[in-house]
């Protein structure tokens, strides 16, 4: 089908024989599904963080900003740092959205949706900074141009941090949207698979009712391409913003009209890295490996190699102008950065942006998910220093000797930057779990041109239509299944396999349940599973994809019925209760 | 007159519905409403749909934001109270332009955006609390409906249909959810 070509060079982006039903179950799974272990702990390490760190912010606005390691001199250190690093990590989201909307990459569908959570989440911990570093916090309203009784006295919009307010307020409400938007359809799916009601009535409300019409996919294609449109110029000019609170002032080293294209650069670089860190995880953890493939992190890592060759390029022209400029203050900041008290920090920052993203020019390496990973994580640490470095280096060493100073943090500066890392993963795990963590929405539509298993079908020169059917979710027959009669004598053996993997029942020592508990089976089919050899929730819990389709061919009744009511889930939750 | 019954034909691919699409509206028939899983592409040309004119409005949108930063900004900084902060020359808005460009460029997007995505909400029909009007609820998965009013010409319909590839086809009542 020509509606659907694609050039035989491309890698299929979604691997497996994967139908639009099973977008549907593999995204739908994780929310279905109860947390494990694993999530557990990880999110009570997260939320033990969090909570210390509001400790901290408690602690420090009721005491005085005192408590950190601010001086005089340094009087924007871990605070600021840390604002500018969330802000830059949050710029990924949108980027992998917008931009690669813009340029029709199809492999952001697969990552865009836990790029944009990652992008909310980033800039509700960079939001807190602004507030929590004032001095008066609860006078933060007087930022806003709000109508007052004194003589209404309004806000200076000269001043760069104001621009922040604006910046980053819009930044987050429009991220939020374009997120939520796109999730519309996704939530409709899950509520329209929900089984409990609780569940039910929150897809409900949270899908506000999609219904998928083509009218309202002809809007929804279009918003999301405007929106698009706006959050491209966007995130470059929330990030220029940011960068405007160093670049306007007057600091050596601050003062440089370099700033606004390499502060989005690198946010660029470090957004991507937390992507990759994040996703790397989130592949295993939920099983989305035919979903986010090597691929999907090879072209992640690629990004991360430009933009961090884009940094490289920044840091030498800074050095170069710097010697260029003949201006002995701008030529001592950077003597002092590479040389100075706080060279660990310069050569920790050069060394892991401009070195660590070069190895991403072997093939071997970039597509190592473990390489990956490591590196990541890696750029994480050195965009903190970047910013560090910036911050730190070029206040405690400016135009008078008599106030050069140094600066070292106290646990209240940490426990707070442990604090927000700790509310981020707390928010992401919540997400992880509720959330559908796929545009499955947008899956669908590049499936037919970017599956592995359409592929295969193109190949051979067959035609696409009427390959999106699935013998579970319809009784229609597929041609090649009606013709293909089934061999009886297998039976038996079918039947030896799926009670291998649900397990015997064993009379003497086990008591049958009352299977007609769960919904979907009555008496006649309870009749049927225990003819079977099917008597417990046990049984019926341990049934995967593998087991439903060999029950389905023995009773050859109610295709995919026990696939779509989730017996084994069913069957989970009666145990369990 | 609104119909009082509508045929539901449901389709299990997306090829199969577009042919089926160019099908029915080559025989002549009105499609009321398809409901898909995903956003098929050309689905709107092929049922004949307007285009939206949403882009129009964001457009608008943001010349509305752009006016609403500029009249603040003159006002409060030029008109109001022009004082001198930190020497930036505050007798003109064109002398201090510079510094209100970033919150100019912030104010279109947010505006842009945000009436925008709410005209879509209004438009489409969808908010919070809002119950869905998918008729099967399979239209989330992998399933698509197509809905056509019924005018005494059931049996040639249903057959038309048929023949178009449809794996359902069932006749629907309205009357009981007409509101």
């Amino acid at each position: 089908m020509a509606s659907h070509y694609e050039a035989p060079i491309r890698r299929p982006l979604v691997t497996g024989e994967k139908s639009y039903h099973d977008v549907t179950v593999d995204v739908a799974r994780p929310v279905e599904g109860k947390a494990n272990r694993a999530w557990w702990i990880v999110f009570s390490i997260a939320l033990v963080a969090f909570l210390w760190g509001i400790g901290c912010i408690i602690y420090t606005v009721s005491t005085g900003i005192g408590v950190w390691g601010l001086n005089k001199t340094v009087n924007w250190a871990w605070d600021i740092t840390n604002f500018v690093w969330w802000v830059g990590i949050g710029h990924a989201g949108t980027l992998i959205s917008a931009v690669l909307l813009l340029f029709r990459q199809k492999w952001r569908m697969a990552i865009n949706r836990s790029a944009e959570a990652m992008t909310i989440f980033a800039v509700f911990q960079a939001g807190l900074f602004p507030i929590i570093h004032m001095g008066r916090p609860w006078l933060a309203y007087w930022v806003l141009p709000i109508p007052n009784q004194f003589g209404s006295l309004w806000v200076n919009f000269n001043s760069p941090l104001l621009w922040d307010v604006f910046a980053i307020s819009t930044y987050l409400s429009v991220s939020l949207v374009f997120w939520w938007t796109g999730l519309l359809p996704d939530f409709a799916m899950l509520r329209d698979r929900a089984v409990r009601p609780f569940q039910k009535k929150i897809y409900a409300l949270v899908s506000f009712g999609w219904s998928g019409r083509a009218k309202d996919w002809q809007r929804f294609e279009e918003v999301s391409l405007v929106l698009a449109g706006l959050a491209t110029p966007l995130v470059l000019s929330v990030h220029t913003i940011v960068s405007f609170d160093f670049a306007t002032s007057i600091v050596p080293g601050w003062h440089t009209t370099i700033f606004p294209p390499y502060f989005v650069a690198g946010a660029i670089f470090s957004g991507f890295a937390m992507v990759n860190t994040l996703l790397i995880i989130m592949r295993k953890v939920c099983n989305l490996e035919d979903y986010i493939t090597v691929q999907h992190i090879e072209l992640m890592n690629i990004v991360i190699m430009l933009t961090g060759s884009i940094v490289g390029v920044a840091y030498i022209t800074e050095l170069f102008i710097a010697w260029y400029s003949g201006v002995e203050y701008e030529q001592f900041a950077f003597l002092n950065r590479a040389t100075g008290p706080y060279w660990w920090a310069y050569w920790c920052m050069m060394s892991f942006n401009v070195f660590s993203p070069q190895f991403m020019w072997s093939k071997k390496l970039r597509t190592s998910i473990m390489f990956s990973f490591f590196i990541s994580i890696v750029v994480n640490i050195g965009m903190w220093f970047e910013r560090f470095v910036i911050i730190v280096t070029s206040l405690h060493r400016d135009y008078l000797p008599s106030s050069w100073t140094m600066f070292s943090p106290t646990f209240v500066d940490i426990g707070i930057f442990i604090g927000t890392i700790g509310f981020f993963f707390v928010l992401f795990l919540l997400y992880a779990r509720t959330f559908p963590v796929i545009a499955q929405a947008e899956i669908k539509t590049i499936l037919k041109s970017s599956g592995e298993r359409y592929k295969r079908i193109r190949e051979n020169g067959e035609t696409l239509s009427g390959t999106g059917a699935d013998s579970r979710t319809s009784n229609f027959k597929i041609p090649e299944q009606t013709t293909a009669s089934k061999p009886l004598q297998d039976t038996t053996e079918k039947l030896g396999n799926l009670l291998e993997g649900v397990g015997r029942f064993d009379a003497s020592l086990q008591t049958a349940d009352d299977l007609k508990v769960i919904n979907g089976i009555g008496p006649k089919m309870e009749e049927v599973l225990n003819n079977i050899g099917i008597f417990t929730y046990a049984q019926v819990s341990k049934m995967t994809k593998r087991e439903y389709d060999l029950l389905d061919e023995i009773t050859g009744s109610f295709p995919g019925r026990a696939e779509r009511d989730d017996w084994s889930g069913q069957a989970k939750n009666l145990i369990n209760n | 007159m609104e119909a009082s019954k509508v045929i539901h034909a449901i389709y299990t691919d997306d090829d199969v519905l577009m042919s089926a699409v160019k099908t029915v509206k080559a025989e002549r028939y009105h499609i009321e409403e398809i409901y898909t899983p995903f956003p098929v592409h050309g689905l709107d040309k092929a049922m004949g749909l307007a285009p939206t004119r949403l882009a129009i409005t964001a457009f608008l949108y943001g010349a509305v934001g752009l006016a609403v930063a500029t009249v603040m900004m003159n006002y409060i900084m030029i008109q109001d109270w022009p004082q001198d902060i930190g020497g930036k020359p505050s007798f003109s808005f064109l002398e201090n332009m510079p510094a209100f460009v970033p919150i100019m460029f912030e104010l279109t997007v947010f505006f842009s955006a945000h009436l925008m995505v709410i005209t879509f909400y209004m438009r489409s029909k969808i908010w919070p609390f809002k119950k869905a009007e998918n008729p099967d609820p399979r239209t989330t998965d992998d399933h698509f409906l197509m809905e056509i009013a019924v005018h005494n010409n059931e049996e040639s319909l249903t057959n038309l249909l048929k023949d178009t590839g449809a794996v359902e086809i069932n006749i629907v009542n309205k009357d009981e959810d007409a509101h």
